[in-house]
């Protein structure tokens, strides 16, 4: 090992997961946004409409721009309030991971078709 | 060789769409899957809390690297399909068109036997796809901000690594129907490269 390389158990430290954790939750919302527009846009004729920000690729640009700037936001406020502290990551992984595994299951079109 | 000199004065072409369409999905996606088993097997065994093997300097910004380079193929396989692919996809003919080949969505969406690749296939595979930039950039940022701290933390190694198993998953959904959506339907058109020439004999 050369002088430059450092262990982790010497270099490890407590360090505050907060900004972590706003991260995997805001990516979990994030990811969720993704079928909630997706869902509305299917739905709605009005809000379809109102999803086409880039007309030659129709209201899919809305619904991934409006949900990368949800994603973004909640990112942004959820690092702001949690970056500096320590923060129960059990109950923040497992909502986050609900989250990705329904925005995976409600993209689905059979599961779409349901509402 | 004897088909080699059979074919001796004929060019090899491609179209502008089939050429992006190409780097789309076997430049950036193919690219960013391959890459996948690598960031899972190291965020798996260096970073576990029970990893005796100690983490390097090195180590760590290479696998910082490495997932920065993962987000900018998923963000790029993402916005090149939505804003350039898909919009050739879903062109809508003139009245009148007869030949379809030119607008894969009609195309697919005229015959029975087909349809399902559009309505199953392309509607699961253009949404799906989002979900891959967003959790490979949340796994890059967090183990840049973590680094080896992760091991300290093992929900929130765990959660990540889930995350990145699930952008694997969802890029393979977005590949498997982006290969087989250009089987039945494929991207054509814009004007052609040529790619070879060979001599007239």
């Amino acid at each position: 090992m050369n002088a430059k390389s450092t262990c982790a158990s010497a270099q490890v430290q407590d360090f505050p997961n907060g900004a972590g954790a706003a991260a995997l939750l805001a990516a979990g919302i994030g990811s969720f946004m993704v079928a909630f527009f997706a869902i509305l846009a299917d739905k709605s004729a009005a809000i379809k409409s109102l999803m086409i920000f880039y007309k030659p690729t129709g209201p899919l640009s809305g619904v991934t721009t409006c949900s990368a700037v949800a994603w973004i936001l909640c990112w942004a406020i959820l690092d702001r309030r949690w970056r500096r502290r320590m923060v129960s990551l059990g109950p923040i992984s497992t909502i986050a991971l609900i989250l990705l595994g329904l925005s995976l299951l409600l993209t689905f079109p059979p599961i779409v078709d349901l509402f | 060789m004897d088909e080699f000199n059979r074919t001796r004065g004929q060019a090899m072409e491609i179209t502008v769409r089939s050429l992006l369409t190409l780097l789309h999905g076997m430049g950036f996606g193919a690219l960013y899957l391959l890459a996948c088993s690598g960031a899972i097997v190291e965020l798996y065994r260096r970073y576990s809390p029970g990893s005796l093997r100690p983490i390097e300097v090195q180590d760590e910004r290479f696998l910082g690297a490495y997932l920065v380079g993962m987000a900018i193929l998923a963000w790029l396989a993402v916005l090149s399909g939505t804003y350039f692919i898909y919009p050739w996809y879903r062109a809508v003919p003139p009245a009148g068109t007869t030949n379809l080949a030119a607008f894969p969505q009609r195309l697919l969406m005229a015959s029975p036997t087909t349809v399902a690749w559009h309505a199953i296939g392309m509607e699961w595979k253009e949404h799906v796809a989002w979900l891959v930039p967003i959790s490979i950039t949340m796994a890059a940022a967090v183990f840049i901000r973590h680094g080896r701290n992760l091991t300290r933390h093992p929900q929130l190694r765990n959660a990540v690594l889930c995350f990145v198993f699930v952008s694997f998953v969802a890029a393979g959904i977005a590949g498997f129907f982006g290969a087989m959506l250009d089987k039945y339907a494929p991207v054509q058109g814009g004007q052609n490269i040529q790619l070879m020439s060979g001599e007239k004999p």
